[in-house]
């Protein structure tokens, strides 16, 4: 998945579905698998780091998983 | 429950409402309670539980907001203020709440209630009722609460900075001891559920390499697709507990998987070992990732089986074991009922989870009420499900399946008759027909909670969808989903046990607290399993089953966690000089503290289920060279009186680290009130407005 190129103004209906489909999986990783967005990761950067290089999504993956399990991961029994 | 939006002046038409909730609530609960002699049918518990959440989180957990956090929405969050993308992320309260959820519950809300079964369902239910309402929710919400206030800093942070540093090394050590605890009992419950059990171990070994599979997938085939490798890992999973069926009946593929409890014992202990050496994103994660799946798939199974079936509570209100005479766990219904139900009353364990990633991710102040307090209602509704369906069951059954072999006999026979003369009759044909039609040799003597709510699930979710061999696969769906869950928890627990006891012995010798050194890890993960493993091998050759034990001791552990959260609470409350509101935490923190220190002096001084007298009895056998049952020989023997004299050192240690809180806790409060102006520390006030926009 690469950074989400800018939508125009009037997105075509596939297109809505699209934006609708992406968010929807956002929100399961998120839930499910602590995965932060990506999307919003990419948008903080280029706001207020950018200077910094924006990662691939397989990138953020996999820092982001080694990092939520770094200590173990947080379980309750 | 949680959808209700809290108004600050209620019109009539909410005065009514809440009144008509009132109403039904005390009428489903007088049903529950007061009903004898005929079944009462499990809607009226689910109704009454409904009734009592709602009333509890719409008044009570507004009180807390309002008056003693005093919860700010024009107060800037840590997620806000740090704001980073990765760890601070302001996110939609609903998928909050759902993180948190999916973070808290875990098996111990099904296995509490299934062991408190024996005292009938209405001890439990009403402390699961209550407890959450007044213990168990206000832990979780008020700790969200002061973590949101410190930049989501964590329990033992927090303790350092307003108890005093020594308070912080009680909780360290109290937090270390607990998780080896909970690695004990929870592997004891796996082994318990494997053990003869050729068609769940099957399944339960398939799950390895197929999250291995899915790690190697996630890292070099599709990297990040997450979401798709879980749903192929889940279909191989339900593969799985189908062919496992074929597997165990085949003559020499099935002997290949049977193994006793002591045998299984040695694999979980390999298998932890080895899990938490190995990267985490070829195994650790990718199973986790399974585990969240079938938890959430089990916990929807159980709601739809339950509303759609609406079963009978065969289990009496109240039964003859509340004078603490059950064959499930010693002790009198006060105060281990409230030791053996921790996680789905109150549970320490979230205190540490609503200090830790939860805080670090809400947006607003005032969301803090619907996550903490509201998620740790949905977690006590999943208790009550639990215990819904362990009742359901024949009590003869429930008996067969929890009381130890010394107890019962090892056979169908004899179970039969003395489950029958405690007054729940049951025929040896019945036990062996439950056996039978879930595709086990044997149910007898299955405790730990995970055997007895799989066939309960199973028997209710056959009656929704029937089908040959149905129950048989729902019962090793639900036992697949403890185990997974279970071994996830024994794997990132022994990792987070390993950082613990690097960061102690490398006070003395610092190579072995570099982490990212293999040999210092190995040597780490060693020492951590090696001490649950002592525990977890005790428990499975323990002639009374282990179970009976190891779970009184978890909970006062639990329960002594929550106890010091409570107290920190308390302390903060005084020192924000808020005074008027200090018996919000304060009241269950005292009842939390007296009921640890009851069991654990029970445990220390009671000549009938205390650990000494129980470690003498046998000490004296073996000077007399006499054998006393259910021991067969003289090693047994002096294996039980090892055994009770470190569980009463234990129980000591939980006794001596309340106490110490306690003391901790009220010389900080008496520090705070001659204070004139509150001293907490808090974070400074930062607009949320003044953040948002720029």
């Amino acid at each position: 998945m690469k950074p989400a190129p800018a939508l125009p103004d009037a997105a075509p209906p596939e297109r809505d579905l699209r934006a609708l489909w992406r968010r929807a999986v956002s929100v399961g990783r998120r839930i499910f698998f602590s995965i932060p967005d990506y999307d919003a990761y990419v948008a903080h950067l280029r706001a207020h780091h950018p200077e910094r290089a924006v990662p691939s999504y397989e990138q953020f993956f996999s820092e982001r998983q080694a990092a939520r399990y770094k200590g173990g991961g947080g379980r309750c029994c | 429950m949680t959808t209700v939006t809290a108004g600050n002046s209620p019109g009539p038409v909410s005065k009514l409402t809440w009144a008509a909730v009132a109403v039904v609530g005390a009428i489903c609960l007088g049903v529950v309670a007061l009903r004898r002699g005929e079944p009462v049918n499990a809607i009226w518990l689910l109704a009454a539980a409904l009734s009592v959440f709602a009333i509890g989180y719409r008044f009570y957990s507004k009180l807390i907001a309002d008056k003693v956090l005093m919860l700010d929405a024009t107060r800037a969050t840590p997620a806000v203020l740090r704001n980073d993308g990765l760890d601070y992320v302001p996110t939609e309260k609903w998928i909050v709440y759902g993180h948190h959820f999916a973070a808290i519950a875990g098996a111990g809300p099904l296995v509490g209630p299934v062991l408190a079964a024996q005292m009938g369902y209405l001890p439990g239910t009403l402390w699961i009722l209550f407890g959450v309402v007044f213990a168990g929710a206000v832990q979780d919400f008020m700790i969200l609460g002061l973590s949101l206030r410190r930049d989501g800093r964590s329990l033992g942070h927090m303790l350092r900075a307003e108890l005093g540093p020594a308070a912080g090394v009680v909780c360290m050590i109290g937090v270390l001891v607990l998780m080896m605890i909970v690695l004990a009992v929870l592997a004891l419950v796996v082994v318990k559920a494997l053990a003869i059990s050729p068609w769940g171990t099957f399944t339960v070994a398939a799950t390895i390499p197929i999250a291995i599979f899915m790690g190697l997938y996630l890292r070099f085939l599709r990297p990040g697709r997450v979401l798709e490798v879980s749903i192929i890992g889940l279909v191989l999973l339900l593969f799985s507990i189908w062919f496992g069926g074929k597997v165990a009946a085949d003559p020499t593929w099935g002997p290949m998987f049977t193994f006793n409890a002591a045998q299984l014992a040695w694999l979980v202990i390999g298998y932890g070992f080895f899990a938490s050496v190995l990267p985490v994103w070829l195994l650790l994660a990718p199973r986790d990732y399974l585990s969240t799946f079938l938890k959430i798939g089990t916990i929807a199974l159980l709601a739809i089986a339950i509303v759609f079936t609406m079963p009978q509570l065969q289990m009496p209100a109240v039964t003859k074991f509340i004078d603490g005479t059950g064959p499930v766990f010693a002790g009198n219904l006060f105060p281990f009922l409230f030791i053996t139900i921790a996680c789905g009353a109150v549970s320490g364990w979230h205190s540490i989870i609503a200090s830790g990633t939860t805080p670090k991710l809400l947006a607003n102040e005032r969301e803090a009420r619907m996550v903490g307090y509201g998620g740790m209602l949905t977690e006590a509704f999943v208790a009550i499900m639990a215990l819904i369906a362990a009742c359901a069951l024949h009590p003869g059954v429930y008996f067969a399946m929890n009381s130890p072999g010394a107890i019962i006999g090892t056979d169908v026979q004899a179970a039969a008759t003395a489950i029958s003369q405690w007054g729940f009759v049951v025929t040896p044909d019945q036990l062996t027909q439950v056996a039978k039609d879930i595709g086990e040799s044997t149910i007898l003597s299955r405790a730990g909670g995970a055997p007895t709510l799989a066939v309960g699930m199973a028997q209710l979710l056959h009656q929704i969808l029937p089908g040959e061999g149905m129950l048989a696969f729902w019962y090793h769906y639900a036992i697949l989903f403890e185990a997974l869950f279970i071994l996830t928890t024994v794997d990132a627990g022994t990792r987070v046990g390993r950082f613990m006891i690097q960061e102690l012995v490398g006070l003395a010798v610092p190579s072995l607290q570099k982490t990212e050194s293999w040999a210092a890890n190995i040597i780490g993960s060693a020492i951590c399993v090696a001490i649950w493993g002592y525990f977890l091998y005790s428990g499975a050759v323990d002639p009374l089953g282990g179970i009976n034990t190891l779970w009184p001791l978890f909970g006062i552990a639990n329960q002594m966690l929550a106890a010091i959260a409570l107290i920190l609470c308390a302390v903060v409350v005084v020192k924000l000089k808020r005074e008027k509101y200090f018996w919000v935490p304060a009241v269950p923190a005292c009842w939390l503290v007296i009921c640890t220190l009851a069991a654990g002096w029970q445990k220390l001084f009671d000549a009938k289920i205390g650990f000494p007298a129980a470690a003498s009895k046998y000490a004296n056998g073996i000077a007399q060279g006499k054998l006393i049952a259910p021991a067969k020989t003289m090693d047994e023997m002096q294996r039980i009186v090892t055994n009770n004299n470190v569980d009463a050192a234990l129980t000591g240690l939980f006794m001596l680290l309340v106490v110490a809180a306690v003391a901790f806790g009220v010389a900080a409060m008496m520090k705070a009130r001659r204070k004139p102006a509150p001293s907490a520390n808090e974070e400074p006030y930062v607009a949320l407005a003044s953040v948002a926009t720029s």
